[in-house]
């Protein structure tokens, strides 16, 4: 296996609706940024792409991967489709990486988009909502925020998490994304603010809970020869993990709970795992992740995070996931201010999934780009202003989560200059 | 030489819903009928056509699934067909005020996964006959069926025990 760097990202700025560009005009719009920070790159030198989308139905086209890959002049070079649900974007970069690291390609474009605005809020549910057995969980009520609401009602009566707790996640998500000038809805909130906003599915309102989006990224992956001729800020990907669960909530066992290498059997005694209430593929895949990067405790060496909030509930469920606390801690851990962007271990600076928006396909992508920018050490360049970057990053982990946790990827980058 | 001026589409009444001109946005209708088949999962549609709810037992190691599946999800081997009781209690609940297209103008409605004694797994439901909001974990709840099959899984609801 080679070593595989990032050198390059871009994104459109996301939004509820952008009627005025097609799926493949926001690819390349993002794609040409991220060409344009590495001017010695050339069309040439890219060897292929992989594209990460989730739905056709969104998109009203099959094969709309090939039509960007024409579209960005990438033709008539290697490229494929990922899809897995709200990870497609995760899974995209780490397809890269897999074709970088097996020495099948030393330059690849990793490029994602969704076009969510192209029917209502509530069509656009019916369509997420397929994405869960169409036998036993659909017909019943297809709904993706009350899928998720089952699942942290049973890690408040676990754990004994609190709404407070949640809404404070809203709070800090929507308050660092006041300085990303990418970020769909960005906002100025206190707890009170997200309690009292509409419910959508106790005990998620409608602040807990993203909103659906336009947009693009683009991430370009080199072999390390490549890295180094094309930057003087290559970010290098020292570790990927992936895990996987069960379609239905309903199938999830109740057994022993996947230990971290600072964990130990004793930390969890009586807790039945994962249920309903945690994600056992955020856990497998952080611990692949850590594993591959030698990392033997994640709170003392990494410097930020940026993982998939596609509710409040679903952050403080991953910072478990992940070993920043123990389970039954993610609560008390974003209350503590350790996942401020002065705290010990800064969870999305940028704003998440909850104030930047979820394109879906784009998601995995954007959050590779902005942990690459934080490593870089340049923000300012990319927004405008430092108040987001993270002082001193040298290591970043990126999470992307798809349906109650069937999908989970996390990749560790590390500063490689 | 066929005369020029006849060789032509016909005009129709149909029209175009237009939102927007730039850039031009339109309406686009598109819906289809599939013909489903419930294969394997046949049984469980059926039981509950008789008043049955049927979960699936692996031979091989004892475990037992609510949703019932053809396999066993950990050692492999074929399960068999078993009746599950018709009271369980609520391992956890939601209710939706808003939900799927499809589903908004059942708003608000209450979901729940339900435990069942001798049953590893979940199964999920709807509950009746509490308000919404007022589901509580570890309540009784017992099972109904509609007489009216639907052949879908909301055949079957529950209701406080
Ligand atoms: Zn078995």
């Amino acid at each position: 296996m080679r070593d595989v760097y990032v050198v390059s990202g871009g994104i459109t700025k996301f939004s509820k609706a952008s009627p005025d560009k097609d799926f493949r005009y926001m690819v390349k719009e993002a794609f040409d940024y991220a060409m344009n920070d590495v001017p010695k790159l050339t069309l040439d030198d890219i060897d292929g792409s992989v594209a990460s989308y989730f739905s056709d139905h969104f998109t009203r086209q099959l094969m709309a991967g090939i039509m960007v890959q024409d579209y960005l002049g990438l033709c008539p070079k290697p490229s494929r489709r990922i899809e897995s649900g709200g990870a497609t974007g995760g899974m995209c970069f780490q397809s890269a990486w897999e074709a970088i690291a097996s020495g099948r390609m030393d330059v690849c474009v990793a490029f994602g988009f969704e076009t969510m605005s192209r029917v209502n809020t509530w069509k656009g549910n019916e369509f997420i909502a397929l994405a869960s057995d169409t036998n036993f969980d659909y017909p019943v009520g297809g709904f993706y925020t009350g899928y998720y609401a089952m699942m942290v009602q049973r890690h408040m009566h676990e754990f004994g998490t609190t709404v407070e707790q949640m809404a404070a996640v809203s709070v800090k998500n929507h308050g660092n994304a006041l300085n990303n000038p990418y970020s769909q809805y960005p906002a100025k909130l206190t707890i009170k603010d997200v309690r009292n906003s509409e419910m959508v599915a106790d005990p998620l309102t409608r602040l807990d809970v993203c909103v659906m989006s336009d947009g693009a990224a683009a991430v370009i992956l080199a072999s390390e020869e490549m890295a180094k001729k094309l930057t003087n800020k290559p970010v290098k990907v020292i570790g990927v993990g992936t895990g996987t669960d069960a379609m239905r909530l309903a199938d999830r066992p109740h057994g022993d709970v996947i230990l971290l290498p600072h964990e130990k059997k004793s930390d969890y005694k009586n807790l039945k795992y994962p249920g309903v209430h945690s994600f056992r593929g955020g856990r497998t895949a952080a611990k692949q992740a850590y594993e591959m990067a030698g990392i033997k405790d994640p709170r003392k060496e990494i410097d930020f995070v940026e993982l998939h909030d596609a509710f409040t509930s679903s952050e403080i469920q991953t910072y478990e996931d992940i070993g920043l606390c123990k389970y039954g801690e993610g609560g008390k851990y974003v209350e503590s201010g350790a996942a401020d962007l002065d705290g010990a271990v800064p969870v999305n600076p940028t704003g998440g999934l909850l104030a930047c928006g979820h394109p879906v396909g784009a998601t995995g992508l954007m959050q590779a780009v902005f942990a690459l920018w934080q490593l870089q050490g340049t923000i300012k360049k990319h927004f405008g202003n430092d108040k987001l970057q993270v002082k001193n990053a040298k290591r970043g982990l990126i999470h992307s989560h798809a349906g109650t946790g069937t999908y989970i990827t996390v990749s560790v980058l590390e500063r490689g200059f | 030489m066929a005369d020029e001026k006849k060789i032509k589409v016909p005009e129709t009444q149909e029209g175009t819903v237009v939102y927007n001109l730039d850039p031009l946005i339109i309406k686009y209708h598109y819906e289809i009928d599939y013909i489903h088949s419930y294969a394997q999962d046949t049984p469980f549609f059926a039981g509950l056509a008789a008043g049955k709810l049927m979960g699936s037992r692996c031979p091989k190691c004892g475990y037992t699934y609510a949703t019932p599946r053809a396999h066993c999800m950990h050692c492999g081997g074929k399960t068999e067909w078993v009746e599950l009781p018709k009271e369980g209690t609520v391992h956890t609940w939601t209710t939706c005020y808003f939900g799927s297209e499809a589903f908004l103008p059942e708003t608000p409605f209450t979901l729940i996964m339900v435990e069942f004694k001798g049953a590893n797994t979940l199964f999920l439901s709807r509950l009746i006959g509490v308000e919404p909001g007022k589901a509580k974990i570890g309540m009784k709840v017992k099972a109904k069926f509609l007489r009216n099959s639907k052949f879908s899984p909301t055949d079957v609801y529950f209701v406080p025990a």
